[in-house]
């Protein structure tokens, strides 16, 4: 979205997804807001001022102010703009997203960059690890259609970029990730999640990000090698 | 009121411990469950299936884990003496110095006791980066909440008790009081707040239990080595 009416500036990288988790939840609240593509491994002035501690994006700037950490990021777009709310209204469901959101943060996504990452025994057990906390995960849904109930919510905007990323990665380290024998419920959600029109169209070119990832799994796997 | 409360905690746990600060600090009845963590009670289990530790909070027979989401979740139940910041961006700059502490200094600090050599030099380093813009926070501040105890001090609280029994043990100093003058005072109010001081786990079992940790580390670190 073009244009700074509502002072919003994102600093975000193509292929990441913590980035592309924020850019959702600015699109799901219709803010209009500033991109700025930084060039990693490159790292701007900016960036490095705004934010000295981690020097990593995503970074917002509303107002002038800095923000990092894409899920306090998002908590406070919720509270900015409260209309079509992200977390749920009452205490202990958003404290179930929280929880979820922790875990999939915490348990699945270095599962997965270890999967993706290592070779021979340890990426074996990364991606079982992997298959065994999504099945952990997709026990949130309860049933529903998408974590947030009958629409998207916070849950799905943190989760959600696992279906892509994981697919691509299945491909480039040939390892199964996501087994849709043994999470039916959750590979259906990443299915209709990724198809909705408002996620799709901010997710990156899907054979530019191809290349990308086969660049830096030979990297990595070359590190692990040596 | 009906209302019911109950902390799973054990004697130790500093996540737990947050908790206890959080819910005197708010002048909530509750009762205490003590677990025994070298044998994990049914509820326990039962209460946090996905995790199964300390902190679990139940109210009203509903159960919470992890102890940021149940420190918001208490925030955002009971209203009294506000632990999180009003405005929107401070509560989400709360948010990100708790990660951080959790992330960096936690990890880094932890690193440097139970570790030997040159992992430990590296630790020490590594902390001193992170202690530093923690003291940058503190200027011109009591506490990280302002005048009084808040969010952050509440997270990072098991520096003020911990740090010197590191500290005792390992013969090292951790947190040097000529380098982060502001950091030191903080740690010397926050432990002598009437909640706090009378809120910890006993100095001398305290010892006793670190060393014992520290020792174990120390032998199956040089089992495993050739």
């Amino acid at each position: 979205m073009a244009g700074n009416g509502d002072g919003v500036t994102l600093l975000g990288y193509w292929a990441s997804p913590y980035a592309l988790r924020v850019k959702w939840a600015l699109k799901l609240k219709e803010v209009h807001y500033e991109y700025m593509e930084e060039h990693l491994p490159d790292k701007s002035p900016m960036l490095l001022q705004y934010n000295p501690v981690y020097k990593k994006i995503p970074v917002i700037v509303h107002k002038g102010k800095p923000l990092a950490e894409s899920l306090v990021i998002i908590e406070y777009i919720d509270e900015v703009w409260k209309h079509n709310p992200l977390l749920p209204q009452d205490p202990y469901h958003r404290a179930k997203a929280r929880f979820w959101a922790k875990f999939a943060d915490e348990k699945c996504v270095p599962a997965m960059f270890r999967a993706f990452s290592k070779v021979g025994e340890e990426q074996v057990q990364a991606a079982k690890e992997l298959r065994e906390n999504l099945k952990i995960l997709e026990s949130a849904l309860e049933g529903k259609q998408y974590f947030g109930g009958e629409s998207i919510g916070f849950l799905d905007i943190v989760v959600g970029w696992i279906g892509c990323w994981a697919r691509m990665t299945e491909e480039v380290a040939g390892v199964n990730m996501i087994d849709a024998d043994m999470i039916p419920l959750l590979s259906l959600w990443f299915q209709k999640f990724l198809e909705l029109p408002i996620i799709k169209e901010c997710l990156p070119p899907q054979d530019k990000l191809l290349a990308h990832t086969k660049e830096f799994h030979k990297m990595l796997t070359m590190a692990a090698l040596t | 009121m009906g209302e019911e409360v109950k902390l799973f905690r054990s004697w130790s746990s500093p996540f737990a411990l947050r908790i206890v600060w959080a819910l005197e600090i708010k002048g909530i009845e509750y009762e205490a469950v003590f677990e025994d963590l070298s044998n994990k009670s049914p509820l326990l289990l039962q209460y946090n299936p996905v995790h199964k530790k300390v902190p679990i909070l139940v109210h009203n027979g509903r159960p919470i884990a992890e102890s940021f989401v149940i420190l918001e979740y208490i925030d955002e139940t009971w209203k009294q003496v506000p632990l999180l910041p009003e405005d929107p961006y401070e509560r989400a700059m709360a948010r990100f110095w708790a990660k951080f502490c959790d992330d960096k200094v936690l990890t880094s600090i932890w690193s440097a006791f139970i570790k030997q050599g040159k992992e430990q030099e590296e630790a020490l380093v590594a902390a001193a980066e992170n202690l530093k813009f923690l003291e940058k926070e503190m200027k011109g501040k009591k506490f990280f909440g302002g005048e009084r105890i808040g969010y952050v001090d509440i997270v990072l609280g098991w520096l003020a008790n911990l740090v010197s029994i590191f500290e005792e043990i390992v013969g090292l100093k951790i947190v040097d009081e000529r380098k982060f003058p502001l950091l030191y005072s903080w740690m010397q109010d926050f432990a002598e707040a009437p909640i706090i001081r009378d809120n910890c786990p006993p100095r001398d079992k305290m010892i006793v239990k670190f060393k014992a940790l520290l020792d174990a580390a120390i032998a199956s670190s040089s089992s495993s080595s050739k």
